[in-house]
């Protein structure tokens, strides 16, 4: 097992480099620098331009400019904002909290009610409600997700006036950030009302953001489920008096979620992105957010560095998953 | 009173018009009797024994006038009452060991959960239990082998465990589908024999489904012959090897090498006669040596003192041992003219 998570961690060096390179590279192509956008609208003084770049560093050649990165990087080094003049580090380390809460609370979402769909769908095969449950998760995984957003936030917020619009938690409360989860802050600051609160803020960003993982897991749950349940050991399982549900859960499921928890690493990917548009649907304090901004600021270090932090974060949960398929499938873990 | 007494079992798929994948089949066991079920693919021996084990999903339907086990009525019974006889008094062990088992679990698991389901046995109880199965079951260094996962065993071993598991609740009927198809040549004579001193040693009724006529031979003491999913020949094994009635186990026993009087080994040309082109009359009738016009109906299974045959013209009975051509004993009359002929 040890030797398996350390093969697989090799791998991860080359991808990490990759990640680098495209950022430094993708920033770098959209027309404008951090000097203009910073100087505004009128004509910038080219002196003063180029006196700028300078001191930032931006007029060297675009390879010295990609060592410096990285030799940065090695070091530990994440470099500031150019716009707050903070680190970049401890930017993201105060706004990630807001995004991981919201991307857990909607991939919980999304793993039980697309397990369960599928399920269901796979057990009842061909029947209206397989159908509809298949229907339904194709709309969801159709739909765009700032457009998804956007009715609900009419329906549910405006219309019926059940959640609200935006941000993670009413301004009435001022709650101290202890651990950066809201629900759990507003627990601990035992104000009345306020974990309420702040859930029915998540709600509708956590259902935004994970309708599209919830299709494709429903459908990834279906499939899995339908082959493994003519499996052998599902006729042996039966043909040993078990129960239906055993069948289905004990002998079924677990063999079927194997594929399943692949698809939800791949996930993850989805779900940070997505984080970026519900974030700014829902005007959510996370680094969805954060990024979105730097980029129209061209502040090159938040967005290279901001990126390679979620692109880590993905990296690392697929490590982690990878891992986690080795542990529930004993079959690839003795492998090597 | 027979352990297991089958009377009239029908299995169909799809349509009420299809040809049903069992044919009124009747069948019974006794205590501590082996009975082999003998037929090519395709002849409804497996298709059977998933209709005793209630493991027929819809859009099979199973029916029968009588599915007995132990006194109790298998059809009656609802789900839950007759879980409480699947893997307790009524076992089965299947054709491939390499995917009968669980890859997720692991060995010990697997036999612990019949002992928990069935006999409510927990914890150390149940592993020391599990152990001794596998012991039973001649597992070397079984301790070791309780936390292996099925993929780290050999096919040999994978359906040793699945006997285990068989036989973990102590059944009074253990079904053995082609137990040993998928094993080494090697392998199977060692599995018979483990199958045949369990089911000695504790007085189990065996039905054991096989191609192998020396396994019949040397193991049962009655056997059924299948095909096309009706039984066309029932009876004591050594009288069957000996002057088999029907043309079909004529074939098969000519098949085997041992048996063979020519030195090219003799084979029924065709194959079992699927949904759309099953025959009219006998369904052996296309591939029947012996086929005469008479043939074009469909014979019932008769009783003779030695057995019973589905044909008109059986092989190797003395003349007035049976009268297959008498009235009544078959769904249509015969065309007069053929009579003369015979």
């Amino acid at each position: 097992m040890l030797g398996f998570i350390a093969r697989r961690f090799g791998l991860l060096i080359p991808t990490f480099f990759g990640v680098t390179l495209l950022t430094f590279a993708l920033i770098r192509m959209i027309p404008g620098d951090p000097v203009e956008v910073m100087m505004g609208e009128r004509r910038v003084d080219p002196e003063l331009h180029a006196a700028a770049m300078e001191r930032l560093g931006l007029n060297k050649p675009l390879y010295l400019q990609y060592i410096d990165y990285v030799g940065a990087l090695l070091q530990g080094d994440l470099g500031e904002s150019l716009r707050s003049r903070t680190s970049v580090w401890k930017e993201f380390t105060s706004l990630f909290p807001a995004t991981l809460e919201l991307a857990l609370a909607a991939l919980l979402f999304a793993t039980t009610l697309g397990v369960l769909a599928g399920v269901i769908a796979a057990l009842r095969r061909g029947s209206l409600l397989d159908h509809g449950v298949m229907g339904l998760s194709l709309t969801g995984y159709s739909m765009p997700i700032f457009w998804w957003g956007l009715i609900l936030i009419m329906v549910f917020s405006v219309w019926l006036g059940w959640t609200p619009v935006s941000g993670r938690i009413d301004l009435l409360y001022d709650i101290p950030p202890v651990t950066g989860f809201m629900l759990i802050d507003t627990l601990l600051s035992g104000e009345e009302g306020a974990f309420t609160d702040a859930l029915m803020h998540l709600i509708l960003p956590a259902i935004v953001l994970g309708t599209i993982p919830l299709a494709v897991i429903a459908r990834m749950t279906r499939s899995a489920m339908l082959e493994v349940m003519r499996e052998d050991y599902v006729r042996t399982a039966r043909a040993k008096g078990l129960s239906p549900a055993r069948v289905v859960f004990v002998h079924g499921l677990r063999n079927a979620l194997i594929p399943v928890l692949t698809v939800l690493g791949l996930q993850v990917g989805t779900l940070l992105a997505g984080a970026v548009l519900t974030e700014t649907i829902f005007s959510w304090p996370g680094i969805g957010k954060w990024l979105i901004e730097a980029i129209g600021a061209r502040d090159y270090a938040v967005v290279q560095n901001g990126i390679l932090l979620v692109a880590c974060l993905v990296i690392l949960v697929n490590f982690t998953v990878d891992v986690l398929y080795g542990l529930a499938n004993p079959r690839i873990r003795h492998q090597h | 009173m027979s352990l297991l007494d089958i009377r009239n079992l029908s299995v169909r798929f799809g349509d009420a018009d299809a040809p049903p994948v069992v044919d009124g089949l009747d069948l019974s066991v006794d205590r501590g009797e082996v009975l082999a079920i003998v037929g090519e693919s395709g002849s409804g021996k497996s298709v059977t024994m998933m209709a005793l084990m209630g493991l027929i999903d819809p859009p099979g339907v199973v029916s029968a006038d009588r599915l007995a086990f132990a006194g109790q009525d298998l059809l009656s019974l609802k789900g839950k009452q007759r879980r409480r006889l699947i893997g307790k008094d009524l076992a089965m062990v299947f054709q491939d060991p390499m995917t009968a088992l669980n890859p997720s679990y692991t060995v010990g698991y697997q036999i612990e959960e019949v002992l928990r389901a069935h006999l409510g046995l927990k914890g150390r109880a149940a592993r020391e239990r599990a152990l001794a199965l596998l012991e039973q079951v001649e597992i070397p260094a079984a301790a070791s082998r309780l936390d292996a996962y099925p993929h780290q065993l050999s096919g040999g071993m994978s359906q040793r465990v699945a006997i285990a598991m068989a036989i973990a609740a102590e059944p009074q009927l253990l079904i053995a589908d082609e137990p040993t198809t998928a094993l080494d040549v090697t392998i199977q004579a060692q599995i018979m024999a483990l199958l045949l001193r369990l089911q000695r040693e504790r007085d189990m009724g065996l039905i054991l489904i096989t191609h192998d006529l020396a396994v019949v031979a040397e193991t049962a003491r009655r056997v059924c012959v299948m095909y096309a999913g009706q039984a066309v020949e029932q009876g004591e094994v050594p009288a069957i090897f000996e002057a088999p009635t029907h043309p079909y186990t004529e074939a098969l026993l000519a098949s085997v090498p041992e048996h063979a009087d020519s030195r090219r080994l003799a084979t029924l040309p065709g194959i079992v006669p699927g949904r759309y082109d099953r025959p009219e009359g006998c369904l052996l009738s296309p591939r029947c040596p012996y086929a005469r016009p008479h043939c074009q109906t469909r014979p019932a299974l008769m009783p003779h003192a030695r057995g019973a045959v589905r044909c008109f013209f059986p092989r190797n009975l003395a003349a007035g041992e049976i009268n297959p051509l008498a009235p009544g004993r078959h769904r249509r009359s015969p065309p007069k003219g053929d009579l003369h002929a015979y």
